[in-house]
C-alpha cells in the first residue's frame, strides 16, 4: 500500500538553503551556533586511558554554559571528548552511541574503539567539515587500550597523547614536556588534570570545571568536576529587594470559577 | 554603539559564498580590539572608576597580559579610563597630557575635570575620519567638588552621567548600574545618596560578576577613587580562566 503521508526518513532537511542564502545576500546575519571553544585532551597510560575536558561553551565573546559536559559516554568501555559546534559534538557522539548499543544487543559482544573511529570519521567526512565537531576517543577493548582523535573533516589519528579545542596548544605543551610511556594512574591523572587546567587558564574559550574519565580494563571511573581549578569569587554586597520595589501599574481579579449557593457536596 | 559603524574602511575579509562577488586580497586593517571593560559612577563628592587589567589580542582567544592597567590619573581630581584599541589609548594619553602641559605653562594652574571633559571630546572629533578606536570614560571633581563621570562615544560626543559601563563587559553591567546607582526601576525604598563604600561594593560585585561570562573580562580590578583627599587605587581578583 503506498502511504499518504510523508514520513521523514531522517536526515538533514534542506528546504530552508536557498531562501536563507537570499536573505543573507540581502544583508540579515544567520544566528551565530553555541562553539565549545574547547580543551579537551586524552592520553595512554600504563593500564588505559585517560580523556579530560573544560566545562565552558561560549557564543562569541559570551559564556553560555559554565559547566557543559564534554565528555560523552559512547559505551561502557569507549569515552568521547567533543570540541567544536556543541549541537554538532553532542549529536554526531549521541547518534553513534545509539548505533553501539544496538550493534551490542544484536551481537551480544563489547564494543570496539575501532568501530566508533570508522562511524565518527566516515560521517564527519560525508559532510566534509560542515558538521562541525572535533573528538578525543578512547577507550579499552579486545585489543587493549587505544586512543584516537577525529578532526571536523574525518582525518583521524592516532597517538599516545593529544589535544583538541581552542586549548590544544596550552594543552599539548604540558604533554610534550611531561608525559612518559607507562605512567601510574595517578600521576596520569595529575598530567591530564595539569593539561586541561593549562588550556583554562591560558585559552579565553576554555574555562570553569575539569572533568576526567579513567578507562581501564572492565571499568570506567567518570570523574564529573574532579576539580574547580577557578572558583567563583563571591559577591561582597547583598541585592535582596525588599517587597514591593516593583511598581504595582495596575491590578485586575477575575473569577475563573463561578460559585453558586447550594446543597453542600455529600462526602460521608 | 558598535563601533565598526563609525570606520571609514570596512572589515576587510568577509566569508565569500559563490554568487557573490569575486574575492579580494585583505586590505591593511590599522585597529585592533584589545577589549576589555571600564566603568565609572559619580557620587555626591566622589567619583569612581573601574577596569579589569586583562589585555587580549581581541577576536581570538589569546590574553596579551594579565596586568595592563587602563586607567590613567590626569590630575589630582581627574581620571581617564579607555578600552578599546590600546594603541590609540596611549597615544590618545599621550595627547591630552601633552595639552594639560601646555594649560599648566599657560595658566599656571591645574584644568578642571568639565574643561577636561570638553578637552577630550575635542581630540577625539579631531580625527572624526581616522577615528582613535578607544571607548573613553572620565571622572572627577568638578569645581564645586562634586563627583563627575563623563561618557563618551569613539569620536567626541559626550555627556555627565550618574553612571557608565563601556567595554567588552560594558553591556552586561550598565543595566546593573542603572538598577543600583541611578534606581530608576525601584520604587519605595530609600533614595539616600551612595556612600562611598556601598559604591565600591556595587562596582567590584559588577566586575566580578561580568568576569563569569564575558571571556575577555577578567584576572584583576583595578578601583581609582577621586575624593577631595586625592586619588586612591585599590586591586582586587577576578577569575583567571
Amino acid at each position: 500500500m503506498v502511504s499518504r503521508v510523508n514520513v521523514p526518513k531522517g536526515g538533514f532537511n534542506f528546504d530552508n538553503y536557498q531562501r536563507n542564502l537570499i536573505l543573507q545576500q540581502n544583508g540579515y546575519s544567520m544566528p551565530k551556533a553555541t562553539k565549545t571553544g574547547t580543551t579537551i585532551t586524552g592520553m595512554k597510560f600504563k593500564n588505559g586511558v585517560i580523556l579530560g575536558a573544560d566545562t565552558r561553551a561560549t557564543g562569541e565573546a559570551l559564556v553560555q554554559d559554565k559547566n557543559c559536559p564534554k565528555i560523552h559516554r559512547m559505551a561502557p568501555n569507549i569515552f568521547c571528548c567533543g570540541a567544536g559546534t556543541a549541537a554538532d559534538a553532542d549529536k554526531v557522539t549521541d547518534m553513534v552511541a545509539s548505533q553501539l548499543e544496538l550493534h551490542r544487543l544484536a551481537t551480544g559482544r563489547e564494543s570496539r574503539v575501532t568501530t566508533v573511529l570508522a562511524t565518527l570519521s566516515q560521517y564527519l567526512f560525508r559532510y566534509q567539515g560542515h558538521v562541525a565537531a572535533a573528538l578525543v576517543l578512547g577507550g579499552v577493548d579486545v585489543d587493549g587500550p587505544q586512543l584516537f582523535s577525529v578532526a571536523p573533516h574525518g582525518s583521524t589519528d592516532k597517538l599516545p597523547y593529544l589535544s583538541q579545542g581552542s586549548g590544544s596548544l596550552s594543552a599539548i605543551a604540558v604533554f610534550e614536556e611531561r608525559w612518559r610511556e607507562n605512567m601510574e594512574r595517578d600521576e596520569a591523572i595529575e598530567l591530564v588534570k595539569d593539561s586541561i587546567k593549562a588550556g583554562i587558564f591560558n585559552d579565553m574559550g576554555s574555562g570553569f570545571n575539569i572533568d576526567l574519565v579513567v578507562i581501564e580494563k572492565g571499568r570506567a571511573d567518570f570523574y564529573r568536576n574532579i576539580e574547580t581549578p577557578c572558583p567563583t569569587i563571591e559577591k561582597i554586597g547583598n541585592y535582596k529587594f525588599q517587597p514591593g520595589t516593583t511598581a504595582v501599574l495596575s491590578e485586575s481579579f477575575r473569577n475563573f470559577v463561578t460559585i453558586t449557593e447550594g446543597d453542600a457536596m455529600d462526602i460521608s | 554603539m558598535d563601533m565598526n559603524s563609525f570606520l571609514p574602511i570596512q572589515v576587510p575579509w568577509t566569508p565569500q559564498t559563490a554568487t557573490s562577488a569575486p574575492k579580494q586580497a585583505p586590505s591593511f586593517f590599522p585597529y585592533a580590539d584589545n577589549a576589555g571593560t571600564v566603568a565609572a559612577i559619580s557620587g555626591t563628592d566622589f567619583a569612581v572608576l573601574a577596569a579589569d587589567t586583562r589585555q587580549s589580542a581581541g577576536g581570538n582567544y589569546l590574553i596579551n597580559t594579565r596586568y595592563q592597567p587602563k586607567m590613567f590619573k590626569l590630575s589630582n581630581g581627574s581620571v581617564f579610563g579607555t578600552s578599546g584599541f590600546y594603541g590609540d589609548a596611549t597615544t590618545f594619553l599621550n595627547r591630552i597630557n601633552q595639552r594639560l602641559e601646555w594649560y599648566r605653562h599657560a595658566h599656571d594652574k591645574e584644568m578642571s575635570t568639565p574643561a577636561l571633559a570638553q578637552l577630550i571630546s575635542i581630540l577625539l572629533y579631531s580625527r572624526r575620519f581616522f577615528p582613535y578606536y578607544v571607548r573613553v570614560l572620565l571622572g572627577g571633581l568638578d569645581l564645586e567638588g562634586r563627583g563627575v563621570v563623563y561618557g563618551y562615544d569613539s569620536i567626541g560626543s559626550y555627556e555627565a552621567c550618574l553612571s557608565r559601563a563601556v567595554g567588552s563587559g560594558g553591556k552586561m553591567i550598565q543595566p546593573f548600574l542603572d538598577n543600583q546607582i541611578e534606581r530608576k526601576t525601584q520604587t519605595g525604598i530609600l533614595r539616600a545618596p551612595l556612600t562611598l563604600d556601598k559604591t565600591k561594593t556595587i562596582m567590584r560585585d559588577a566586575f566580578t560578576s561580568a568576569a563569569e561570562r564575558d571571556i575577555y573580562t577578567g584576572d584583576y580590578v583595578e578601583i581609582f577613587t577621586i575624593t577631595a583627599q586625592g586619588v586612591n587605587v585599590e586591586k582586587f581578583d577576578l577569575r583567571k580562566d
